[in-house]
């Protein structure tokens, strides 16, 4: 195997490196810390909630450098194969002066006790090289997974909105073409490989070397965005051993749209997948926008939160409201089946060892049907669900044709309404019946009560959502989502 | 000195000076990741990593703990319990001797450090801890504040403040009400979590890099441990990454098992909390249960109060006394009550031990008063701006607190009046209740609430602080004060008061680590007087050489002491000018000393807690905010559209640091009203251990519209430092507004006529059963 393999390549800051013998268990992190003595990046969480850690990446697609901020905390040192990793040590000039984005943050007063800077500095830096100025809906977005305790984030964000004032292109920019060529040079082909301590890692390249692996290793652990698998290694020290990367599988990265279906590759991130979905399907987009951070986006994907089974995961609802397929593979064996039969209990899905998702195939949209999508939590942004409902409705003549009602964080697993579904089911689309049916999801659902939200609370507002869609399907000019007045204020900002 | 004109070529003011709103001193070491926190100090050789073994049960006798497979794991160095401590197994911060470093016989809170493991790396030491195999017998434990005073369980014996006949004054008044609310507790999520790195010295000592707001009380307390004198401890902290009250005694405990383990090993140890570790193992903002009944006119004045506080301390006493005391001292926020009686009481439970955190008690005392405000106005039909105005301290006698201390720079009304107009509340006010009236989902809410915050330790002794001042040969200047660095600007504001009174560049005032060596014997920095305090200890030390240059220039230029006038960055001798650092140098030659310490007490300040009474305060600083929100009645989710602040910094020592505290503080407060939920399980577990479940506010969640300023031309009455005003705290009550305001929007509901029933912090779901609970009530007809 081993003229199949080679070490991992990177490049920190302009520098490659090689590494080889090292515990694949390591995060991007702890290398920084301890290994290369970057002590800029700071870990303050170690879960990937903070943003403290925020380091970016950049690789080339298509052609371009797209650079993007991650969590070192929760990403593995494979991970960065074939990539560049830019830290806060990287920024300023050699000769001392800060990059726009640090010095914009000098200006506005943006740190305090400072700890969280260098976490902000990147976060900006990866949205400093977006096209355009960003405006203040794209300020907190791209914010949203880097807390502070001690600014109030007013100062981070006028920072954010300055730091391109002069126009000039940065270092970076005029340094692009001798980037992408040496993040070209990194790569032969083969497999990037790590073994230390008897831990290994792979990082296939196509879907054909993935399945025969994984039937070689049938209890490997599948790492895709590593935002949840991150923190089996760091809360709950687990050392994984193999694990297969499906990060580098050109061929699951793939999003394919017919007149159909829109087929989502296991391996593409959210953020990816962002603006095929708000073109067909602007609720989940919109879902979407909240789910995670712009560090968890920019590393997890939607296989991967299929995949882990969680009866929280955000994606699963809209999508099973859909009518999504889910497809699976085993060695040479492909499958296909209803999203919503992939879950089967709490911790349970319908794999089998050596199996894994190649993609999930999401119907497009139809003007027929309405698709509506509700995430309740504490807090708007990078919270974990209490509840989300996803509606999806057809009528004709008035009547209810079909309705698909799903929800996560109510269940084992994200579950459909089927009473509350039934009961609509061609009947009239009148509040009596919608209200009718409110009353049924009590038998849909026993929902727990736990730290996010009660058992009672839970239910109730599924029954308020229910209501909601009602409405925001009826009486369009009825103002119904706070969120929606807050962004209309901010885009006019 | 070559003819020109003195005009052109001197600069007519130093770079830096007070006032002037200078960036933060380490802002560009935070934005290119060069400020050195304590984990980044270079490890020396041999450093090995502490993690502790932590209960897993909140109440229970400790039957056996086997530690074999801990010692036996991989990496590990040594494992330290209660047996080996060499001096006392305790850092309560007031000696109580109810804080151990490691429970043995009886655990009495889930998360409370049994033992520690030292090893070769953080990971290994973790990873061993998790081996132990402890055998518990359970006891049952007490969770909540309910639990403790229905067991009469407290840490500390009841208080009560008092000042006129209260019973029948609330029996004479033409209108009573009686309530009860429960608001939460916060955790302080700083950033950087608790660590120490304790390096081995001779003769047994240590000294410790700790990040801590009170590197005396480490001092003594590891000392205390190691049972060894204060001066065998030196503990430096240069900055923290965020503190927050968190670091005020929070830091000790870590400190001492770092030191324990080095000084037995004579190598440095690292001792790093583990974000999830650190929020269950340490102590948060205290949650109360506030009940009140009231008397009240037809127009809404108060003649008669009296609330109950009672107050989770957890299982130990920590700061709780002067916590609750600092509720009740804020009893009555901006207020006069002609007769008053807060009782307060301090439950024990078997639970994390409740400390400091920004406002100390402050802002559940004036939580309490301001439901109280809204209660009044909803039951009279009153706008509850009205009912507070109508309220407001005022000229004798109605310039009395509940602690028998006159308020005598009431800038209250004035401010507030500013703050209505500039917000315009007056005319947002009936727009919001006609737009409530066209919307049947969506729901705003206005609320405009002031803070009236005392300023000093309301423990007198601690209202003391020194520095220490250099001045070296070359005219540098070496800063050194008792105050710590936890971001909030105390170093760049105390630098900018030594430039100004030497008049020298703010980049010739070298900003130094506070370090119990240099400066001993100090207080926490907390209760927002770090500037005042350490600025005024500054002074007085740059003064002294001031004096002394100013001395050896008289003599040396044989001139009166009044033709010496220090300039910008020179020194007018008669009728010459010598740039600074030359005098500097004369004096050095001259052999005058160029070094001086500098102490300060805050003056006029008493207070006799036995009868309640006295002056707790040299002054008050004054703010007040005006929130709006907009509310979804369907899920109880909510958002901020607007906000309005004026708040009282005095003649600020550096506006754009001020405002930063007033922004920062705001939107703490605002996540501990709102969307921070501290959830224990009935174990007594705490399941918000992580930013995963306990969630502060992010950038998305401040105002819409945000609109701050300080309020000028107003300096301090008081002879405080450059007549600025103590900043850290206050700011964060202002948030109060955001409460209130969601409580109006559910008001909307019925016509404002009820008081909605919302407990802190309002999540959404609180909103929604308040809203539900609003609509019950309407139907049935209240």
């Amino acid at each position: 195997m081993a003229d199949q393999t080679r070490p991992v390549r990177f490049l920190l800051g302009s520098e490659r490196r090689e590494l080889s013998g090292i515990d694949p268990n390591t995060t991007v992190l702890n290398y920084l810390r301890r290994v290369e003595r970057r002590l800029g990046t700071k870990e303050g969480c170690g879960e990937g909630d903070c943003g403290a850690c925020t380091v970016v990446l950049g690789e080339v697609e298509d052609g371009r450098l797209c650079y993007r901020a991650v969590n070192s905390c929760i990403q593995f040192v494979g991970t960065l194969d074939g990539k560049q990793l830019l830290t806060v040590e990287d920024l300023a000039a050699p000769d001392g002066t800060l990059h726009p984005c640090q010095q914009a943050l000098v200006d506005c007063h943006g740190s305090q006790c400072g700890f969280c800077t260098p976490g902000f500095v990147m976060s900006l830096f990866a949205l400093y090289h977006e096209q355009g100025e960003p405006d203040r809906n794209r300020v907190d977005d791209a914010l949203a997974g880097n807390l502070c305790r001690c600014t109030g984030y007013g100062p981070i964000a006028a920072a954010a909105r300055s730091m391109k004032a002069d126009g000039q292109p940065d270092r970076f920019a005029r340094e692009v073409g001798r980037i992408v060529q040496a993040l070209k040079a990194l790569d032969d082909g083969k497999m990037p490989y790590l073994e230390a301590d008897g831990r290994r890692y792979f990082a296939p390249r196509s879907s054909d070397a993935l399945a025969g692996l994984l039937l070689e290793h049938p209890g490997a652990t599948i790492l895709a965005g590593g935002t949840d698998v991150g923190l089996w290694v760091t809360k709950q020290l687990r050392r994984l051993d193999p694990i297969i990367h499906v990060g580098q599988v050109a061929d699951l990265h793939r999003i394919s749209v017919d007149e159909r279906w829109i087929e989502i590759g296991a391996g593409v991130t959210y953020s990816d997948a962002l603006t095929t979905i708000a073109t067909h399907h602007p609720d989940i987009a919109e879902m979407m926008r909240r789910l995670g951070s712009e560090q968890v986006r920019n590393a997890g994907t939607i296989g991967g939160n299929i995949a882990n089974g969680s009866p929280i995961g955000d994606s699963p609802p809209p999508l099973i409201a859909l009518g999504s397929r889910l497809v699976l593979r085993r060695g040479e064996r492909f499958r296909e089946l209803a999203l919503e039969d992939f879950f089967i209990d709490y911790g349970k899905q319908d794999r089998q060892p050596g199996e894994f998702v190649v993609a999930v195939r999401v119907p497009v949209a139809d003007p027929k049907r309405i698709l509506r999508c509700y995430k309740i939590s504490k807090r708007f942004d990078q919270d974990i669900t209490a509840s989300l409902g996803a509606f999806a409705l057809t009528l004709a003549g008035g009547k209810v044709e079909d309705i698909r009602v799903c929800f996560g964080g109510m269940a084992p697993v994200p579950k459909r309404a089927r009473a509350a579904e039934a009961a609509l089911k061609g009947k009239p689309w009148t509040r009596e019946a919608v209200e009718a049916a409110c009353w049924l999801l009590s038998e849909d659902y026993t929902p727990i009560s736990d730290m996010r939200a009660s058992a009672q609370y839970r239910l109730r507002v599924a029954q308020n959502l229910l209501l909601k869609f009602f409405v925001e399907t009826t009486e369009p000019q009825t103002k119904t989502r706070i969120l929606a007045e807050r962004r209309a204020v901010h885009a006019r900002a | 000195m070559h003819g020109r004109s003195a005009a052109t070529a001197k600069p007519a003011a130093i770079r830096g000076g007070v006032r002037n709103p200078v960036a933060h001193d380490s802002a560009a070491k935070h934005v290119a990741g060069t400020a050195i926190y304590v984990d980044d100090i270079p490890e020396p050789s041999g450093t090995l990593h502490a993690a502790p073994g932590l209960s897993t049960r909140a109440h229970a006798r400790v039957r056996s703990m086997d530690l074999a497979e801990v010692r036996a794991a991989p990496g590990v160095v040594l494992v330290l319990t209660a047996k080996d401590i060499p001096g006392a197994n305790d850092v309560s911060p007031i000696g109580a001797g109810d804080d151990p470093v490691f429970a043995s016989e009886t655990v009495e809170f889930h998360g409370q450090a049994l033992f520690a493991v030292i090893a070769e790396s953080h990971e290994a030491a973790r990873r061993a801890a998790r081996l132990a195999k402890v055998e518990y017998e359970d006891l049952t434990p007490l969770l909540t504040v309910d639990d403790a005073l229905r067991a009469q369980a407290f840490v500390l014996p009841e208080h009560v403040m008092k000042r006129g006949d209260v019973d029948s004054a609330i029996a004479r008044a033409p209108h009573r009400l009686k309530g009860e609310f429960r608001l939460g507790g916060q955790e302080h999520f700083y950033l950087e979590g608790q660590v120490s790195l304790a390096v081995p010295m001779e003769d047994g000592d240590v000294t410790v890099h700790c990040s801590t707001q009170h590197p005396s009380e480490v001092q003594h307390n590891v000392a205390h441990v190691l049972g060894r004198p204060n001066n065998a401890v030196t503990v430096e902290c240069r900055r923290m990454g965020g503190g927050f009250g968190g670091k005020e005694t929070q830091g000790s405990q870590w400190a001492a098992i770092a030191a324990l383990a080095a000084v037995r090993l004579k190598r440095p140890v690292k001792c790093r909390l583990d974000r999830d570790d650190d929020m269950i193992a340490t102590g948060k903002r205290h949650d109360f249960r506030i009940g009140y009944e009231v008397g009240f006119d037809d127009g809404g004045r108060i003649v008669g109060i009296s609330f109950d506080h009672a107050a989770r301390c957890g299982y130990s006493a920590d700061l709780s006394g002067a916590i609750a005391d600092r509720a009740m001292f804020h009893a009555d926020n901006g207020y006069y009550f002609d007769a008053v009686r807060i009782r307060s009481q301090r439950g024990k439970t078997h639970t994390v031990s409740n400390t400091a955190f920004r406002g100390f008690g402050g802002p559940q005392g004036m939580l309490g008063i301001e439901e109280v405000m809204d209660a009044i106005a909803r039951h009279r039909a009153l706008d509850p701006l009205d009912v507070r105005r109508i309220n407001l301290y005022g000229d004798a006698p109605r310039d009395v607190t509940p602690y028998h201390m006159a308020v005598e720079d009431n800038i209250l009304p004035e401010l507030i009046t500013r703050l209505e107009e500039s917000a315009e509340y007056r005319r947002r006010r009936p727009a919001i209740t006609q737009w409530n009236r066209q919307n049947a989902y969506l729901k705003k809410g206005i609320a405009l609430t002031p803070v009236k915050f005392g300023i000093s330790f309301t423990t007198s002794h601690l209202n003391q602080a020194g520095a220490l001042v250099h001045v070296y040969t070359d005219g540098s200047v070496h800063l050194n004060h008792g105050g710590t660095e936890m971001g909030q600007g105390l170093f760049i504001k105390v630098a900018q008061v030594v430039a100004e009174e030497f008049q020298i560049d703010l980049d010739q005032v070298k900003i130094t680590p506070t370090n119990t060596g240099k400066v001993p014997n100090t207080s926490a920095t907390a209760a927002s007087s770090g500037s005042d305090m350490n600025g005024m200890a500054a002074q007085a030390a740059a003064r002294k050489i001031k004096q002394r240059l100013t001395d050896f220039a008289a003599e040396k230029y044989k001139v009166a002491a009044e033709s010496i006038a220090f300039l910008p960055n020179r020194v007018r001798i008669g009728n010459q000018e010598v740039p600074f650092k030359d005098l500097v140098k004369q004096a050095y030659m001259g052999r005058v000393s160029l070094s001086a310490t500098g102490y300060y007490r805050t003056p006029k300040i008493h207070y006799d807690r036995e009868t309640a009474s006295g002056r707790p305060f040299l002054y008050f600083a004054y703010g007040a905010a005006v929130s709006e929100v907009l509310i979804d009645t369907l899920t109880g989710e909510y958002t901020l559209t607007r906000v309005d602040i004026l708040h009282d910094a005095g003649r600020s020592l550096n506006p754009a640091v001020d405002l930063g505290q007033v922004e920062g503080g705001f939107i703490q407060g605002m996540g501990w009203l709102t969307s921070e939920e501290l959830w224990f399980d009935q174990q007594g577990r705490l399941r918000t251990h992580a930013p995963s479940t306990y969630k502060i506010p992010t950038c998305s969640d401040r105002p819409a519209d945000f609109r701050m300023q300080l309020l000028e031309n107003m300096p301090n009455s008081e002879e405080t430092i450059h007549r600025s005003k103590a900043v850290g705290e206050p700011p964060l009550m202002l948030a109060i507004s955001v409460f209130r305001a969601i409580s109006d929007a559910i008001a909307s509901i019925a016509d404002y006529r009820l008081l909605p029933k919302l407990d802190a912090p309002a999540t959404p779901e609180r909103v929604l059963f308040a809203v539900e609970d609003l609509r019950a009530r309407l139907e049935a007809g209240a």
